[in-house]
C-alpha cells in the first residue's frame, strides 16, 4: 500500500494526475468506499488492502468525462473491465492515468458473518491471518478461507496499464470457474429448474447487479425503456424474476469479463455470477476461447460470426440431461 | 386512438370456404381500436379498393387491416389504396388468412379462430403504426470504375455512352488489363490486341471519361448516390500533360535490364517504360527501384533527351477527391503463384511455364516475335505438354476449389495455335474433364481433338522434372489405365485465377461483401448478379467469379445498365422501415455498427437534449439511405436505443401478445 | 389454454418468419395446400437477426408452449449475414434456457428457404407434436396468463 501511496503522490506532485480514483475507509473499519481523492484533498482516509474488492472501472465513464486527469487504481480483474469499457467508448481515456496494482484476492465479510460472526467491530489483516474483533471477543481466520467467490476462480494477471506497481508471488487459488456450471449442467432439468426457481425468487429488483456491472454501463437500460416493450420496475411474478436475470445474462454475453461483482453485491446472495460464466464456457466451447476485455479492439462472439457455426440445436444435442 | 377499419376478403372461395369470414369482420367489431369491418369477395378488386376508400372517408379511419391472400402478393396494392385515400401507405397491415390459413387448414372453425387471432394481431400490430415517409437522397451523375481491364473499359464505354461521366481508376500504369497481354481470343481466333486497342483509344478519347491511371482508390465514404473517394495518384515521375509519349526517354535510359512484368518477365525493359506500345495513356513511368538517377542521383538522361520537359523527379503523390453516385468493381485476376506447387517444376525448371507466359510467347509483340522458343536455350521445341487445371478444382489449401473456368478453351486455343503455326509439333493436353459450355466452344474444342490431331490425355499430372535436356512429365492416362512419363521440350501449365490482390482491401472500403475465395458477392446469385449487396456498388468481370471475354463484356454491360438506372434518376427513394436509434438512449457502444451489413451506422458526438438531460455524448446514426432494414443493430442494442421502423420492439411485442391471449 | 371438447392439448406455437425466405415458404406451404396444425401462428420479421430473446421470452410470459424462428439457410440471407447472427444468438438463449431447467424442445431455429413449403409444413407439424408431448408450458409463463 505504501508504495501506492508513494506513487500517487509522486504523480500528485508532478502534475502528472489531479484526481485519483481509489477506496476509502468506510463506516465501519472494514469497509471500502469508492471515492476520489484530490490533489488538494489528500489522501486522508486511502486505503488498499484484502476489503477493496470493488471495481472502479465503472466509474470511470462519469470521472473521465470531469475535467483534469483521474488516476485510477486497476486490480488485475479490473484492468479486463477497463479495457471492454474503453472498446465500448465509455470511457475518455485522455483524461485517464491507469495504474496497475497487486492482489492477492479479497475478503468477503459475508463469508465471517456466515461463519458465525456477529458483531463485528474490527478486522485486522496480518499476512494470511484475519483477526476478527467482535462484541463477543477475538477470532482468528485464515484469509484464504473467506476470500470472495470471484477471487476463488481468478486467473487473471493484469493487462497493459500506464504505469504497474508489482506485488510480491501470490499462489492463486485453483477453483476451476465452470465447476458449479458443470455440476448445474449434470443435473436433471427439474432439478435446475428447482434450483434457479429457489434463487432467482430471492431476487428484490434492487438493481444492484445491474449498477455495479461495468458491462451493464448504459444509460438507460430496456428494462426502463418504454419503448422496449418490457420495461419493468418490480418483479411482479416468477415470470419476470427469469426475464430480468436472462436478459440481464444475455446482454453482457461476450461482454462479461467475469469481474464476479454481481453476485458480490447481490443483497440477497444470488450466485449471478453463474449465468454469466454459463455463457463464458458456451462461447468458449462453441466459438473458440473469448476473454472479454483482453484488448480493446477485438469483436465480441456475439457481434461476429463464423460460417461454420454450429446450429442452435446443438443445444438439444449437448444441452444439460 | 387508432380508428382501424378491417375488411376481410373473401378471395372468392379461397379463403371464404374455410374461414367465417363474417364471424372474423364480427370479432373484429368487438376490438377496441377498431371502427369499421366488414367482409367482401373480392377487396383487391376495383370494387373492393373502393369500397375501402370510402369507409376510410366515412369512418375517418386511421389506418387498415387487410385480412386477406399474403402481403407478399398484395401488400403494395393495399397501400396504393390506403394512399389514394389519403391515408400513409405504411398504416396498413395485412392479416394473412389465404397462404397461412385457409390453404393451411381444413377444419372450418378451427381456421376461423385462427383467422380472428390474425385479423387481433395485425390490429394490435397497426395500433402501435406510425406513418412512415421514405426518406430521399440525391445522386451524383457521375460513376467510378476501379480497374481498368476489359470489364472496367466496356462497363465505363456503356455508362459514357449513356450521357455520364465516368472515371476510371487503374493501378497499372496503362489500362487493358489482362486482355492486353492475350494473343488471340477464343474460339474466333481474333487477336485481342486488335479488338481491345480499339477500345482503349476510344476511352482515351471518349471526353465524358477521365482515365486515372497509375493510380488507386485509397478510400472511399458515402452511400448510394452519393459516394466521395479520394483516389492516389501514384508518382510517375513524369508529366501527363507535358508528355508526347514519342519514347525517346525509353530509347536512352541506360537501366535495361529489369524484368518486363507485361511479358512476364520473360524480357528485360529499361527503367523508364511504357508497357507497351498501345498504352492508354502513352505516357512512361519510371521505376523509382531501378533508376540510376533515383538509386545514385547521377544520370538524368531522360530528362534530357525529353524533348517536352515532361519529366518531373521530384513528382509526388497526388490525390483526388471525386463525388460519384455509383462505383463499378473490375478489379479482374490473376493467376496464383506457383510456389507451392513444388513437383510441377515451375520456377526451377526454366521450361515449365505458366499459360498466360505462353501468350506472351505466341504473341507477335512478345519477346520472341510470336516465335514459340523455350526459354532455356532459345530453341523451337519439338513437343509441348500442356497441363490443366493447376490449382483449381482442388481440396488441399493450396488449391483453389473452384474451376477457373477460362482454361479449357484457352488451353484447345493454344493447342490449335501452335499447331496452326508449327504442324510438326507435338502437342499433349493432361486433362480431367474438358468443360467446353458456350457459343462454338465444343466446337472449336472438337477441332483441336480432330482436325489438329491435338493429342488429349485424361489423367492428371504427378510430377515435373528435367532429363539429360528434356522435361519430364509424369502422370496417369485414366482412360488407358497406366502412368506414362512423357518426354517434353516445354510444359505449359493452365495456372488457376484467383481475384485480384486488391479485391478484399477494396470489399472493405466499399463495405461490399465478398466470399471465401475473395470473389465479390452478388445481391442474388441469379436475379441481381451484377450488383453488390451494398447499394450502389456494381460488379463487372472476373472480381464476381471467373469468367472469359465474352462473358466479362456481357456483365460488363450489364452492370453500365444497372449504373445508368441508378444515375438517371433525381432522387432515390428508400425504404422507411429502416433502423433508428433514440440518442438519448444510446451510448455509443458501438456493438450496432458491428453487425451492419451495409456500414450504415456512424458516431456523433453531439450534445444530446431531452427532459433533464443536456450533454455531449457519443451516438449512434444511421444512414436511412443505406439502411436496408434487416434489424440486427436492434438485438445487438442492449439499451433497446436502436429500433426499426414498422417492425418496432412494441409492435412485435403486440404482435407476440394478440396471439398469445 | 384452448382446451377443446375432448380436452386434447392445443398448443399455443409462434413461428417467427423472416420476410424473404421463410415467410415465403410458409406461402408456398400454403399454395402448395399443404396441412399442418392452426395451432402455429406467424409472425413476419424482416429478417431471422430482428428477432429478439426478449419476445421469444415475452411469448413464453403470455402462454405460448412453444416458439419457432425461421430464416434463409446459412449463407443465403437477404441482408447476407442476418442470419448468422440470429445463430449465435439462438444458441445462446435457447443453451441458458435450458440451463434454467426449460424444456430446450420449446424453442426451435429452423432453416427454411422459399422454395420449402414442404419442409415449413413437415417441420411445422414436427415441432408441434414435440410441444404437444411436452405438454403445457408451466416453468416460464406469467402466472396471471394462467386461466
Amino acid at each position: 500500500m505504501q508504495r501506492i501511496v508513494d506513487k500517487i503522490n509522486e504523480l500528485f506532485a508532478n502534475g502528472t494526475v489531479d484526481r485519483v480514483l481509489g477506496w476509502k475507509v468506510g463506516e465501519f473499519s472494514y469497509d471500502r468506499t469508492p471515492y476520489v481523492f484530490t490533489k488538494e484533498g489528500g489522501l486522508d482516509g486511502f486505503a488498499y488492502d484484502s476489503f477493496c474488492a470493488n471495481n472502479l472501472s465503472k466509474y470511470l465513464i462519469a470521472e473521465s468525462r470531469k475535467e483534469g486527469k483521474v488516476l485510477v487504481l486497476l486490480k488485475p480483474c479490473d484492468t479486463y473491465s477497463y479495457n471492454q469499457l474503453v472498446a465500448e467508448n465509455r470511457i475518455k481515456t485522455e483524461n485517464v492515468y491507469t495504474v496497475s496494482i497487486p492482489c492477492k484476492g479479497k475478503v468477503d465479510v459475508e463469508k465471517l458473518k456466515a461463519m458465525g460472526m456477529t458483531g463485528i467491530t474490527d478486522i485486522v489483516e496480518n499476512g494470511e491471518e484475519l483477526t476478527v474483533t467482535t462484541l463477543y471477543g477475538d477470532e482468528k481466520v485464515n484469509r484464504c478461507d473467506v476470500l470472495c467467490e470471484k477471487c476463488l476462480a481468478c486467473q487473471k494477471t493484469a493487462k497493459e496499464c500506464d504505469e504497474a506497481i508489482e506485488g510480491e508471488a501470490y499462489e492463486k487459488p485453483h477453483k476451476d470457474r465452470f465447476a458449479t456450471v458443470e455440476e448445474l449442467e449434470a443435473m436433471s432439468p427439474e432439478e435446475r429448474f428447482a434450483f434457479w426457481r429457489k434463487e432467482l425468487s430471492k431476487c428484490i429488483r434492487c438493481n444492484a447487479c445491474r449498477n455495479v456491472c461495468p458491462a451493464c454501463s448504459y444509460i438507460k437500460c430496456v428494462f426502463d425503456n418504454d419503448n422496449s416493450g418490457i420495461a419493468s420496475k418490480a418483479n411482479t411474478d416468477e415470470f419476470q424474476e427469469n426475464m430480468f436475470h436472462i436478459i440481464r445474462a444475455f446482454h453482457v454475453a461476450g461482454r462479461c469479463t467475469d469481474c464476479g461483482e454481481c453476485s458480490r453485491v447481490c443483497p440477497q446472495g444470488i450466485p449471478l455470477h453463474l449465468l454469466n460464466r454459463k455463457f463464458i464456457k458456451e462461447i468458449n466451447e462453441l466459438y473458440g476461447e473469448y476473454q472479454a476485455g483482453d484488448n480493446t479492439e477485438s469483436r465480441g462472439p456475439l457481434t461476429s460470426f463464423t460460417k461454420e457455426d454450429c446450429e442452435p440445436s446443438i443445444v438439444y444435442e449437448k444441452g444439460g440431461k | 386512438m387508432q380508428r382501424i377499419g378491417v375488411f376481410v376478403c373473401w378471395c372468392g372461395s379461397n379463403i371464404a370456404a374455410t374461414v367465417d369470414v363474417a364471424a372474423v369482420a364480427e370479432a373484429a367489431k368487438l376490438e377496441p381500436a377498431v371502427a369499421f369491418a366488414t367482409d367482401y369477395q373480392y377487396m383487391c378488386s376495383e370494387s373492393g379498393q373502393s369500397m375501402i376508400k370510402d369507409a376510410v372517408k366515412e369512418h375517418n379511419l386511421t389506418g387498415i387491416v387487410i385480412a386477406s391472400c399474403s402481403p407478399r402478393m398484395h401488400e403494395t396494392t393495399f397501400r396504393k389504396t390506403a394512399q389514394a385515400a389519403g391515408l400513409n401507405p405504411y398504416m396498413v397491415e395485412i392479416a394473412n388468412l389465404r397462404e397461412q390459413c385457409s390453404w393451411v387448414h381444413k377444419n372450418k372453425e378451427e381456421a376461423t379462430e385462427k383467422a380472428i387471432v390474425l385479423m387481433r394481431t395485425a390490429v394490435a400490430k397497426l395500433t402501435l403504426n406510425q406513418p412512415l415517409i421514405a426518406g430521399e437522397s440525391s445522386v451524383t451523375k457521375r460513376a467510378l470504375v476501379i480497374g481498368g481491364g476489359i470489364a472496367g473499359i466496356q462497363t465505363a464505354l456503356d455508362i459514357a455512352d449513356a450521357g455520364y461521366e465516368v472515371d476510371i481508376v487503374e493501378k497499372k500504369p496503362t489500362i487493358g488489363g489482362k486482355m492486353a497481354q492475350l494473343d488471340k481470343t477464343f474460339p474466333t481466333l481474333d487477336c485481342a490486341a486488335c479488338i481491345l486497342t480499339p477500345k482503349m483509344v476510344d476511352v482515351a478519347t471518349n471526353d465524358k471519361i477521365t482515365i486515372y491511371s497509375y493510380s488507386e482508390v485509397e478510400e472511399v465514404k458515402g452511400f448510394v448516390g452519393n459516394f466521395t473517394a479520394k483516389i492516389r495518384r501514384k508518382a510517375r515521375y513524369v508529366d501527363e500533360e507535358l508528355c508526347t509519349g514519342c519514347g525517346a526517354c525509353t530509347e536512352k535510359c541506360p537501366s535495361k535490364k529489369n524484368p518486363n512484368e507485361f511479358n512476364m518477365g520473360l524480357d528485360n525493359r529499361t527503367a523508364i517504360y511504357i508497357p507497351f506500345a498501345q498504352a492508354v495513356p502513352k505516357v512512361p513511368v519510371i521505376d523509382a527501384k531501378n533508376c540510376i538517377k533515383f538509386k545514385t542521383g547521377k544520370c538524368g538522361l531522360c530528362a534530357t533527351v525529353c524533348p517536352s520537359n515532361a519529366i518531373k523527379y521530384d513528382q509526388e503523390d497526388t490525390f483526388v477527391e471525386e463525388n460519384y453516385g455509383a462505383i463499378v468493381v473490375a478489379t479482374g485476376f490473376n493467376p496464383i503463384k506457383l510456389d507451392e506447387f513444388g513437383e510441377l517444376g515451375y520456377g526451377q525448371i526454366p521450361d515449365v511455364i505458366t499459360s498466360l507466359e505462353y501468350e506472351r510467347l505466341m504473341n507477335a509483340a512478345g519477346p520472341t516475335k510470336g516465335h514459340v522458343l523455350r526459354p532455356s536455350d532459345g530453341k523451337k521445341p519439338k513437343k509441348i505438354v500442356f497441363v490443366q487445371c493447376v490449382g483449381s478444382r482442388g481440396q488441399s489449401c493450396r488449391e483453389k476449389g473452384y474451376c477457373s473456368k477460362i482454361c479449357c478453351m484457352y488451353t484447345a486455343k493454344h493447342a490449335i495455335l501452335t499447331k496452326d503455326h508449327y504442324p510438326e509439333m507435338d502437342v499433349d493436353v493432361f486433362y480431367i474433364d474438358v468443360r467446353t459450355p458456350g457459343k462454338n466452344y465444343d466446337e472449336f474444342y472438337r477441332r483441336a481433338v480432330e482436325e489438329y490431331d491435338v493429342n488429349y490425355i485424361k489423367g492428371q499430372v504427378g510430377k515435373i522434372y528435367e532429363e539429360n535436356g528434356k522435361v519430364m512429365v509424369q502422370g496417369s492416362d485414366m482412360l488407358g489405365n497406366k502412368q506414362l512419363t512423357v518426354e517434353a521440350d516445354l510444359v505449359v501449365l493452365a495456372t488457376a485465377i484467383e481475384p485480384d490482390e486488391t479485391a478484399r482491401s477494396i470489399g472493405t472500403m466499399l463495405t461490399a461483401s465478398m466470399d471465401t475465395n475473395d470473389f465479390f458477392t452478388e445481391a442474388h446469385a441469379k436475379l441481381r448478379p451484377v450488383e453488390s449487396p451494398t447499394a450502389g456498388i456494381y460488379l463487372s468481370g472476373v472480381c464476381q467469379g471467373p469468367k472469359d471475354v465474352p462473358e466479362t463484356v456481357s456483365q460488363a454491360g450489364a452492370a453500365a445498365s444497372k449504373v445508368i438506372g441508378l444515375l438517371a434518376k433525381d432522387k432515390l427513394v428508400g425504404n422507411p422501415c429502416v433502423a433508428g436509434s433514440n440518442p438519448l438512449l444510446c451510448n455509443g457502444c458501438g456493438q450496432c455498427a458491428n453487425v451492419c451489413p451495409y456500414g450504415a451506422i456512424s458516431y456523433v458526438e453531439e450534445e444530446v437534449r431531452g427532459p433533464g438531460v443536456r450533454e455531449v455524448r457519443r451516438y449512434a446514426v444511421v444512414n436511412e439511405a443505406v439502411c436496408q432494414g434487416c434489424g440486427a443493430c436492434t438485438v445487438t442494442c442492449p439499451s433497446g436505443a436502436m429500433d426499426l421502423k414498422g417492425f418496432t420492439n412494441r409492435q412485435i411485442m403486440a404482435e407476440v401478445d394478440a396471439i398469445c391471449k | 389454454m384452448q382446451v377443446n371438447e375432448n380436452k386434447e392439448f392445443r398448443p399455443r406455437i409462434v413461428a417467427f418468419c423472416c420476410n424473404w425466405c421463410s415467410y415465403v415458404g410458409a406461402d408456398l406451404a400454403g399454395s402448395s395446400r399443404m396441412e399442418y396444425p392452426a395451432d402455429v401462428k406467424i409472425i413476419r420479421v424482416p429478417c431471422s437477426c430482428r428477432v429478439n430473446p426478449m419476445f421469444i421470452l415475452r411469448a413464453f410470459e403470455r402462454g405460448a408452449d412453444g416458439v419457432i424462428l425461421c430464416g434463409c439457410h446459412p449463407g443465403d440471407c437477404h441482408y447476407s449475414t442476418g442470419n448468422y447472427y440470429a445463430r449465435r444468438r439462438m444458441t445462446m438463449l435457447f443453451s441458458m434456457l435450458d440451463y434454467l431447467g426449460i424444456e430446450k424442445e420449446r424453442t426451435r431455429v429452423e432453416w427454411v428457404s422459399a422454395a420449402e413449403g414442404a419442409k415449413f409444413a413437415a417441420t411445422m407439424n414436427e415441432f408441434i407434436d414435440t410441444v404437444k408431448n411436452l405438454g403445457e408450458n408451466r416453468k416460464l409463463r406469467d402466472l396471471r396468463c394462467k386461466e
